[in-house]
């Protein structure tokens, strides 16, 4: 089984190394005649005001927090879609409704969510 | 098995360097990359193991989650980049005498454990059907008891983020 | 087949799909300048080369030719690591898709995907999941305001879209019983279709690739009017190269992928009737996939210079309140289909 996985390394390796080659790349052969004026960043041609540590809006947070409850239930999805068949024919519809409560209940979370304005973005 | 002890080494040599550096760069940001290199490391030793939904599962909510929501949490917090974010060695002595009592424990379990060795062979099958053969029989109500604590989790994340 | 066999057959298949890859990824920009030019009543690149074919390959020179910029106040390791993660990203997705059933040469059993996992498709959502990192670290260590708005908006709309994509998947999953990408496509067999038995998890999924890849409706985290050029605004030489290339190299595996999944992968309805000698088969069976991928990377391009650029909001409400209740009832439809009809 382990077998499988070996092209996978081997994938994994090659990409790493064509990407840091890629990089590396750049470095080596273009010219390299840096002055000030290039090396600020853009800000429509005038001189850049302030620094880029500024806040960010919350709402960027909760969005990663409501990411990662949904991604643990997409990943609890997957055994059970593989086994659904099997055992809807051994078990019967009682497999459907156990994978529909954990469903449910997470969707009144995600309706608690909705309600308190989690999606609005303003 | 030659080749498997290579790459084995090779995975643990990357998540124990990686960990090393989370623990003691000063860039937050280095840290979360560093993070996310010894995440990939162990992911890599559970494919080795045999757990490779574990090891995909490993890449999906660690790295792809968590990971996430700490940048995001950096990035949240006003100029916590430049700031230098380690304490001071306070109270030496007893933080030695602690920490020398407890690794010592450690190694005397680690050397008087008698380790099981299960056989060479690793599960054939899809380790992904067994798991779903498990959590739908064995471990149901556990599974509906998660679905309430990640809807615990959803509603304190909703409370949180609104002032 | 021995360790040696299987790594030298991975390392010239690797090479095989990576050049076919990165030749897709130069003409792709080429017709999509040809195409936007025709939708647009213009006329496109035609000087270098007959009919401009070998505009691409001027274009790499250039862009290698060019001399690498990097910001001051920009942080340097992870300006040059971003493009490296977005690379990774991109060629190391393809690993797990299947351009054709197994065939036997020189007496192995040799499968048309550079790795044939039991993990497949969850081993692509997890690579991409990591695409995440390049565009974040790009905007971050850029130290342009640009860049920072882009990288952010961008995996914020990465991540809302990861959830509907990984429900749709789940309807997949339903009906082929496996994560194995082979597996999926021979359960489509016939018109079986995924396409068309779960519509609403195609649209998801479609969307959600849409989004993924950055592309025009979704491309917030570039929009040039307000963003300047979002995350890659202080990028230049081959880093910006990079992340071109990783855009098109992505918009070529997820079409890659839509096929696999919903449009039947490598198969043709009822080939099998015709009697075919095999090795025609296999030959018309890759060129049917083939045949696919461009259909969708032709419609990928006519949605770009068709549809107009949503709003931030728009984009947001649509991924959460539209798409992911959406991808839901697809898997609860899924199920129904199963329990009643016994597919």
């Amino acid at each position: 089984m382990i077998e499988q996985y070996i092209p996978v390394f081997i994938v994994i390796i090659v990409a790493v190394i064509f990407a840091v080659a890629t990089v590396v790349m750049s470095k080596l052969m273009g010219p390299q005649r840096p002055n000030s004026e290039k090396e600020s960043t853009y800000e429509s041609g005038l001189k850049p005001i302030g620094t880029t540590n500024e806040r960010v809006s919350i709402k960027y947070y909760l969005v990663a927090m409501l990411f990662i409850v949904f991604d643990l239930e997409v990943i609890f999805v997957y055994p059970w879609a593989v086994q659904f068949k099997k055992l809807y024919s051994q078990i019967g519809i009682s497999i459907f409704f156990s994978m529909l409560v954990f469903l449910v209940v997470l969707e009144l979370g995600f309706l608690y969510v909705y309600k308190k304005g989690g999606f609005k973005w303003d | 098995m030659n080749l498997y002890n290579i790459i084995f080494y090779l995975f643990a040599a990357i998540t124990l360097v990686s960990a090393f550096f989370v623990v003691t760069t000063r860039n937050v940001i280095y840290s979360a990359f560093n993070l996310l290199l010894t995440f990939f490391g162990v992911a890599g030793i559970y494919v080795l193991l045999g757990a490779d939904f574990l090891a995909v599962v490993q890449i999906i909510v660690y790295v792809g989650g968590i990971l996430i929501l700490l940048l995001f949490g950096v990035m949240l917090t006003n100029k916590i980049v430049n700031v230098q974010i380690r304490t001071g060695a306070t109270q030496i002595l007893p933080a030695t005498i602690a920490v020398g009592a407890f690794s010592g424990i450690l190694i005397s379990l680690l050397v008087n454990t008698e380790w099981k060795k299960v056989g060479t062979a690793l599960p054939g099958a899809s380790t992904t059907a067994n798991l779903g053969m498990l959590m739908m029989n064995e471990y149901i109500l556990i599974f509906e008891l998660l679905g309430i604590l990640l809807l615990v989790a959803l509603i304190g994340a909703a409370t949180i983020a609104r002032k | 087949m021995g360790i040696l066999e299987l790594a030298i057959i991975t390392i010239v298949k690797i090479l095989i799909v990576l050049t076919l890859v990165l030749l897709t990824v130069a003409y792709l920009v080429y017709f999509e300048r040809k195409i936007s030019a025709w939708i647009q009543n213009r006329i496109g690149p035609n000087r270098v080369g007959y009919l401009g074919l070998l505009q691409p390959f001027a274009d790499v020179l250039k862009l290698l030719l060019k001399e690498d910029i990097v910001p001051t106040v920009s942080n340097h390791p992870l300006h040059a690591l971003a493009p490296m993660i977005a690379l990774f990203v991109a060629f190391s997705t393809y690993a797990v898709i299947p351009m054709g059933p197994t065939i036997t040469l020189f007496g192995w059993q040799i499968p048309l995907a550079v790795a044939d996992i039991n993990m497949g498709i969850l081993y692509v959502l997890a690579i991409t999941s990591l695409g995440v990192y390049a565009i974040t670290f790009a905007g971050w260590s850029s130290g342009s305001k640009y860049s920072l708005l882009g990288g952010i908006r961008s995996s914020a709309q990465m991540i809302s879209y990861e959830i509907s994509m990984g429900f749709s998947v789940g309807g997949v999953v339903l009906l082929a019983s496996s994560l194995r990408p082979i597996a999926i496509v021979e359960a489509q067999s016939g018109l079986m279709w995924n396409a068309f038995i779960q519509p609403i998890g195609f649209i998801t999924f479609l969307v959600a690739a849409f989004a993924e890849t950055n592309r025009l409706p979704f491309d917030l985290p570039e929009a040039e009017p307000e963003l300047v050029g979002g995350y890659h605004t202080e990028y230049s030489s081959m880093k910006f190269a990079a992340f071109f290339l990783a855009e098109y190299a992505n918009m070529i595996i997820s079409s890659a992928l839509i096929v696999t999944l919903y449009l039947g992968g490598w198969q043709i309805p009822f080939i099998e009737r015709l009697n075919l000698p095999v090795g025609l088969t296999v030959a018309l069976q890759v060129g049917a996939f083939c045949f696919k991928l461009a259909v969708l990377l032709f419609f990928f391009i006519w949605v770009r210079w068709s549809i107009p650029r949503f709003r931030y909001d728009q984009l947001m409400s649509l991924g959460w309140k539209v798409m992911f209740p959406l991808s839901l009832l697809n898997i609860i439809w899924v199920a129904i289909l199963i329990m009643v009809f016994k597919i």
